[in-house]
């Protein structure tokens, strides 16, 4: 398996490691070249400074037709970004994108991106460890399976303008249509 | 018209004010406090202090009954987020994304954005129109991947001496007008081209490379 991933903070640089050394090619992203630094010596992956965001960056580096992308900086909407990028532009079949803000995350669930919410994730491991009831939003939203298909982007809204109306039954989270009055 | 502007830099600010100018309803978000309480100060109460890209706010600011939401950060993923929020998430029938990256306005026009605003393009259409290159000129990007271009004979061009019959022009695209001393005519198939005549054409930006062999010729480097 090919493995990119944007942002080398300590979650992108534990899970570039771990792919690493289950033999997988691993490929890592980041703006500061500093942030390599949390990578180990023995590391045998590549490490590219660079903007995720930024098509032409991924492209130099070689990440089309990678297997899985993971967005992992601290900003949502540059993970949103460049998961986006990687499934439209660069045939990348599964993209992962960290989104903390929870109702972003969940409206991008309906959108085909699977995210994980941080957010979510730490009050409900503390609310358990603490024996209280956790809230039940789910901290990892697995996406509608992406086809790469541009007449079924289409029928599904995500190409061409046409808006997405996802269904009551496909959202992930209840909270997320509350938003709408 | 309701319009929901996000982002109170240059652009925000001068939108917004003149939209209020044209009589129309506007709310602006901008995130920085010190930022949103001056222009308060000087446009009046149409500023919510608070981050366009957070579902939260972008609900309380009225993004549900906005007309056109306007994202226009400085940063292309805000743009991206706060358009792709307002329009499957608040059902905002028009959506318009300010682009500094040209290589990102494909992207978010296939991701559902409905207008983009790419400065960063509008300069460097200027820039190409000012500089005699043999090259193609863009003068409108379009959706679903058109262009309009435009091509400028030269003397040693192949298409000169010849008609759009002659040529072998790629099918999804079209050859519709020539401007010739400054007066635009339709192409016609009998139309002879001459040195000089800018050729307007509309086509996928994939038949790029073929019109410019057709029209322009080969590059220099190439023909060395």
């Amino acid at each position: 398996m090919k493995y990119v991933i944007v942002g080398c903070g300590r979650v992108g640089a534990a899970l570039a490691e771990a792919f690493d050394n289950d033999g997988h090619e691993v490929l890592i992203i980041d703006t500061s070249t500093r942030a390599f630094d949390r990578l180990s010596t023995e590391f045998k992956g590549q490490a590219i400074r660079g903007d995720g965001t930024d098509e032409d960056v991924l492209r130099k580096a070689g990440a089309e037709r990678a297997d899985v992308l993971l967005a992992l900086t601290e900003g949502d909407n540059r993970n949103v970004m460049a998961a986006q990028l990687a499934m439209e532009k660069l045939s990348i079949e599964r993209a992962i994108a960290k989104i903390n803000d929870p109702v972003r995350a969940a409206a991008y669930a309906e959108l085909g991106i699977a995210t994980i919410c941080r957010t979510t994730m730490l009050t409900d491991a503390t609310l358990g460890h603490l024996g209280l009831r956790p809230t039940g939003m789910p901290s990892v939203i697995a996406a509608v399976p992406h086809v790469h298909d541009h007449e079924a982007d289409a029928s599904r809204g995500l190409a061409g303008g046409a808006g997405v109306e996802p269904g009551p039954g496909t959202a992930p989270a209840s909270s997320t249509t509350e938003r709408r009055d | 018209m309701f319009v929901l502007v996000v982002g109170g830099g240059k652009v925000g600010y001068y939108l917004t004010k003149e939209l209020i100018e044209n009589g129309h309803e506007v709310v602006l978000m901008e995130k920085d406090r010190a930022r949103a309480a001056q222009i308060t100060d000087e446009l009046g109460s149409v500023v919510v202090p608070h981050d366009g890209c957070e579902g939260k706010y972008l609900g309380e600011a009225g993004s549900n009954r906005a007309d056109i939401v306007a994202a226009v950060t400085g940063d292309d993923e805000d743009n991206l987020v706060i358009c792709q929020m307002a329009k499957h998430h608040f059902d905002v029938p028009k959506t318009i994304a300010r682009v500094n990256n040209p290589k990102n306005e494909d992207l978010f026009r296939h991701l559902g954005v409905d207008e983009i605003i790419s400065p960063t393009r509008m300069a460097l259409g200027s820039i190409e129109q000012d500089i005699p290159v043999h090259e193609l000129l863009h003068l409108a990007e379009l959706d679903n991947d058109l262009e309009i271009i435009e091509a400028q004979l030269q003397a040693d061009s192949p298409a000169v001496g010849r008609t759009p019959g002659d040529l072998v022009i790629p099918q999804e695209c079209s050859l519709f007008a020539v401007v010739r001393n400054g007066v635009a005519t339709a192409l016609r198939p009998d139309t002879v081209l001459q040195e000089g005549d800018k050729v307007i054409a509309i086509g996928k930006a994939d038949c790029e490379r073929m019109l410019h062999e057709q029209l322009i010729g080969v590059g220099e480097d190439r023909r060395a």
